[in-house]
Formats: C-alpha cells, sequence, structure tokens
C-alpha cells in the first residue's frame, strides 16, 4: 500500500516528530510519501529518504508560517484525494490531535488517534489505541478509505531504512482561513516539552514545597538539555507547576526513554500519563508507594538526600 | 447566547478495568459512571457565557445509552437549561459516526458556541468537536484553556509543545475545552432539585456501522517486575549503573 506521512515543522524546521512518523508509514506501507505544510523551504526535508521515504512534498504557502488548521487541512485532504493513499498517518502531537479530525471529516472517514502500534492485516490497518487511561490498549481495525491514524509521539523510534527519496516544493494556493493563529508564547528558552523530551524528571507532593523543585530542575541539567521537567496532578492543582508540565489523565501523556519519579506516589491518574515509558525510576520514601510497582528500578528514601547525590553522578558521566 | 454543549457518560477515572465477556468492551458491571471530567469545562464555561450575556439557553445534547439521562442531569443541576439524549445503546468506535449524529441534532440550532471537552476519558479519541465543526461549516479551536470572547469575535490560547498558541477566530464557532479553562462548579442540592424538572429529551438514534471496528480489547502489558535498587543516596551509584549497563539509557 500507498501511506502518505503528515509531517510537521515549526519556523522552517522539520520536527523530530516527523521522523517517528515516515518510520511508522515504512511499517505498513511499501511506498510511503511524506508532506509537510510550510512558509518556504523545510530544513530536514530532503533527509527523509534516510527514513524511508520515496517521495517528500513540501506545499508552500506565506500562511503556513503559523500553524494554519483551515489551511493545512484544505492543502493535505487535496493532496490525499490526488494521490489515492491507503493510509494518511499524522503524529498526535498537540498540531496532530487538531489537524487529522479535521482531515479524517473532510474525507468523511474517522480516525484512530494516539496509536502505539501500527500494522498492515490484509488490505487494512490494524492498529492498538490505549484507552481507559492506559489501563487497557483497544485493538481496532480500520477499513476506512482511506485509514486515519494518528501516533503517539516517542513510541515509533525512528530508523533509517534508505531510499532513493525524492524532495519538491509546491506552491499550494489555500482559502483564507477563519481560524488565524495570531502568535505563539514561547515558552521560557531552552526548556524542553514534557511530552517530547527523551528524559522525564516529575515531581510530586513529595518535594513538600514549591521552592523544593530546584532540586529537580539541578537534575534535569545535569542531562545536558535532554530533560525536561514533569509534575503531578497534585502539585499542578495547588499552583506549584504549570498545567503545561503535569504528566497524567489530565495532562500529557509520555513515552520517554527515561522516566523518574520523585516523590510521587503513582495514583493511577498518573500512572495514565507515563507507564509507556522504556525505564522507570522511582524516588519514594514509602516503600509501598503504588509507583513501584510500575517502576523498573526504584530507591526508597529521603528524596533530599537521593536526588542531589544522582544530580552528581550525572554530572561525572556528563561531565 | 446560545449555547450547546456536548457531553459524554463515562466510567470515572478511578475504575478498575475489567475486560467483558465479548473480549472487545469493558465489563460494566459495578463501575461507576460519571460526566466526562473535561466536559465539565465545557458545560461550565457554557453557563458562564451566558450569565456573562444575561441571557440565552444552555443546551446539553449526549450520544449514549438510556442511563446517560443520569449524566445529563447531572450537567442540568450544574446549571444546563435543557437537555438532549440521542439514545444509542453502543457507541460506535468510528468517531465519525459519532459526529455525524450529534451534527445532525444540531445543524438547525443557529448556535452561537457549540462546545465539547477536547477527550472523553474513557476511548481518548479526541476528534468528534473538530468532526461536527467540519460538519456544520464551523470554525473550530481544539483544546482551549483560556477564551475570551467580544461581541463576534474570539481569542483561544492553547497549549502546543514547548509554548501557547494564541488563536483568533469568529463566532459562531466550535470551541474543545482543556483543563485550566475554569473551574466547574458543583451542583448545589437547590439545582440538583431543579434539574429534576427540567425537560429532557430523548431521542432514539441508529448509528451506521462506521469504518473502524474493535478487534479486542486487552489489558495492557505487564511491566516486567521492577527492583528496589536499596535505600537512601548511598543506592544511587549502584542505580546509575544498572542505568547504564543493563536498561542502556544512559
Amino acid at each position: 500500500m500507498t501511506v502518505l506521512a503528515i509531517l510537521e515543522q515549526r519556523d522552517g524546521a522539520l520536527r523530530k516528530i516527523s521522523y517517528e512518523v515516515v518510520t511508522a508509514a515504512r511499517r505498513i506501507g511499501e511506498t510511503v510519501e511524506a508532506v509537510v505544510c510550510a512558509a518556504g523551504p523545510v530544513t530536514g526535508a530532503d533527509q527523509l529518504g534516510k527514513f524511508g521515504a520515496d517521495k517528500v512534498v513540501t506545499l508552500t504557502n506565506a500562511a503556513f508560517a503559523k500553524y494554519n488548521p483551515e489551511g493545512c487541512a484544505q492543502a493535505i485532504v487535496e493532496r490525499a484525494k490526488a494521490g489515492g493513499y491507503s493510509a494518511l498517518l499524522f503524529a498526535a502531537s498537540a498540531t496532530g490531535k487538531d489537524l487529522a479530525p479535521r482531515v479524517a471529516a473532510k474525507l468523511a472517514v474517522g480516525l484512530a488517534g494516539d496509536c502505539t502500534e501500527i500494522a498492515a492485516e490484509g488490505g487494512a490497518i490494524v492498529a492498538t489505541r490505549p484507552v481507559y487511561a492506559g489501563k487497557a490498549l483497544l485493538k481496532v481495525k480500520v477499513a476506512t478509505k482511506p485509514a486515519v491514524l494518528s501516533l503517539r509521539p516517542n513510541v515509533f523510534t525512528p530508523v533509517e531504512r534508505p531510499k532513493p527519496g525524492t524532495a519538491e516544493t509546491v506552491a499550494t494556493a489555500v482559502t483564507a482561513g477563519r481560524v488565524q493563529v495570531r502568535e505563539v508564547k514561547a515558552a521560557e528558552a531552552g526548556a524542553l516539552d514534557v511530552a517530547e523530551a527523551q528524559i522525564v524528571i516529575s515531581g510530586g507532593r513529595g518535594l513538600k514545597e514549591p521552592a523544593n523543585f530546584k532540586v529537580i530542575e539541578e537534575l534535569a541539567r545535569a542531562f545536558g538539555g535532554q530533560a525536561a521537567v514533569g509534575a503531578s496532578r497534585a502539585v499542578v492543582d495547588a499552583g506549584w507547576r504549570a498545567h503545561a508540565d503535569q504528566v497524567g489523565q489530565t495532562g500529557k501523556t509520555v513515552s520517554p526513554t527515561l522516566y523518574i519519579a520523585v516523590g510521587i506516589s503513582g495514583a493511577i491518574q498518573h500512572l495514565a500519563g507515563m507507564r509507556t515509558s522504556k525505564v522507570i525510576v522511582a524516588i519514594n520514601k514509602d516503600k509501598d508507594a503504588p509507583i513501584f510497582k510500575v517502576a523498573d528500578y526504584g530507591i526508597v528514601g529521603d528524596l533530599f538526600d537521593v536526588v542531589p547525590r544522582l544530580t552528581e553522578e550525572i554530572k561525572k558521566l556528563h561531565g | 447566547m446560545k449555547i450547546a454543549v456536548c457531553i459524554k457518560r463515562v466510567p470515572d477515572s478511578e475504575t478498575r478495568v475489567k475486560i467483558g465477556p465479548d473480549r472487545k468492551s469493558l465489563d460494566e458491571a459495578g463501575v461507576k459512571f460519571v460526566l466526562n471530567p473535561y466536559d465539565e469545562f465545557a458545560v461550565e464555561e457554557a453557563l458562564q457565557r451566558k450569565e456573562k450575556a444575561g441571557a440565552g439557553e444552555v443546551a446539553v445534547v449526549c450520544l449514549g445509552p438510556a442511563a446517560a439521562q443520569e449524566t445529563i442531569r447531572t450537567a442540568l443541576a450544574m446549571g444546563a437549561d435543557r437537555g438532549v439524549l440521542l439514545q444509542s445503546d453502543a457507541i460506535p468506535a468510528d468517531g465519525f459516526v459519532t459526529a455525524q449524529a450529534l451534527a445532525s441534532e444540531l445543524k438547525a440550532g443557529s448556535w452561537d458556541l457549540i462546545l465539547f471537552g477536547k477527550m472523553a476519558i474513557d476511548d481518548y479519541s479526541q476528534q468528534v468537536g473538530p468532526m461536527v465543526a467540519e460538519l456544520l461549516g464551523l470554525p473550530c479551536v481544539t483544546a482551549v484553556a483560556h477564551l475570551e470572547l467580544a461581541g463576534a469575535k474570539g481569542v483561544a490560547e492553547r497549549e502546543i509543545e514547548g509554548g501557547i498558541e494564541v488563536v483568533e477566530f469568529p463566532l459562531p464557532a466550535v470551541i474543545t475545552a482543556d483543563k485550566g479553562l475554569n473551574e466547574p462548579r458543583y451542583p448545589a442540592l437547590k439545582g440538583i432539585m431543579a434539574a429534576k424538572k427540567k425537560p429532557l429529551e430523548v431521542k432514539p438514534v441508529q448509528l451506521a456501522a462506521g469504518g473502524i471496528e474493535v478487534v479486542a480489547l486487552t489489558p495492557p502489558p505487564e511491566r516486567k517486575e521492577g527492583k528496589i535498587v536499596g535505600e537512601g543516596a548511598a543506592a544511587v551509584p549502584e542505580l546509575v549503573r544498572l542505568l547504564r549497563e543493563e536498561a542502556k539509557v544512559l
């Protein structure tokens, strides 16, 4: 089958999630085409052949400088209709979660969103999606033409499968959208988003007060810019941390390579947001805390002793 | 202001998930059902907008089984004026089918605003709001954590990775609510009593099967038994060694 991978860029650079989408597309498609909406050339778009894209098309329009929900949906739908693809794959990122349903609705089909596994089986696509806060996995057969799916970030590790891919740029006309992104207020410079970081270190009520989050921030810094700081619902509801940092059912779902839970008991609503992490470390003074049931490695102890020591050890590795 | 809020009946977030005998759905025995938490933000926003405007109507629309009348009553107890249940025992796995049913109910309503929660905490589909907007030809902003309306224009803020998008749109529009939009009120006793007398219309609906079919519902894979590396700061060097040599993540 031929699969269309919908890529994302920000400020003219391809986002990492795009490589994940192409990698996943190669799993189900013999032919993979990729498309990205942008105001001009996109850094990295010509590199996608390495990950198995046969063709990368940059759809350009000045209106695509910022995310343009209606314009992008229109451009992608036109492409999808012209190309006769079996499947459209999006990232289940903030943008993909907004864009994929719009595109699916214009194509009069449903969406299998936030998938953690996809496979082609007899002409249809079978996808697995976590449901009920990650307490169950729903396997669905997507027989729509095309199948529209979105993929949970950080699950499909990019794999190089070189193909002699081609890249082209197509100036694309779209109707002026009614919904316009006026500005993007950037988070603190250099701060990684918990949903995208390879390492997430989250703090909970065990930190006792908001100022103590500095021990978590210092540990994050020791990883040399690869780690983001997350938080449990309890400390977000208490106003210690921003909602953007919240990991859990009413916050973000994360799947980093390494998740370190510090002073977090492990309520079911928190586990919902992080149980698909590859390796989980828990640091908690209560040896019976539920977080130890999902953790690969645990240290029972006072986080104010354990975390600074861990920071020292990590600094040694990265020093 | 004339506002519609689409709501869903979902299992409480603390529910222990037991798979039903068909191996495709939840065993609902003993499960407590609630108004989807994100929909509470949507209902609250509608009530505040109507209160601010000083006039108008807040109608809640729900696709669900007969028992979802109770969910609608919760929204009515919060202060919504009337409810519509599109009654169907089965909720399709294909969100577009749900969106079609809701859009067909909403299309004649000339609403100023149609609100949804950004997602339901049972199936995590996160698609019905923007699909209804497409079907009705309305502008849509999803996952809104801050909303300002002035006349026929609105400004919304939504969280994206590493920042916040500030989005302008015209009314009427479809908005899906994220946490942070407001603090949903608890229904007061007076509201609960009043809700019993508010109009609740039940309309049976026949839904198409759609193109997404459930194959299986399974428990998540067990995480391999973890180990307690040790106690206190003394255990840190061993933890780092294991992360490097065994887990190979450092």
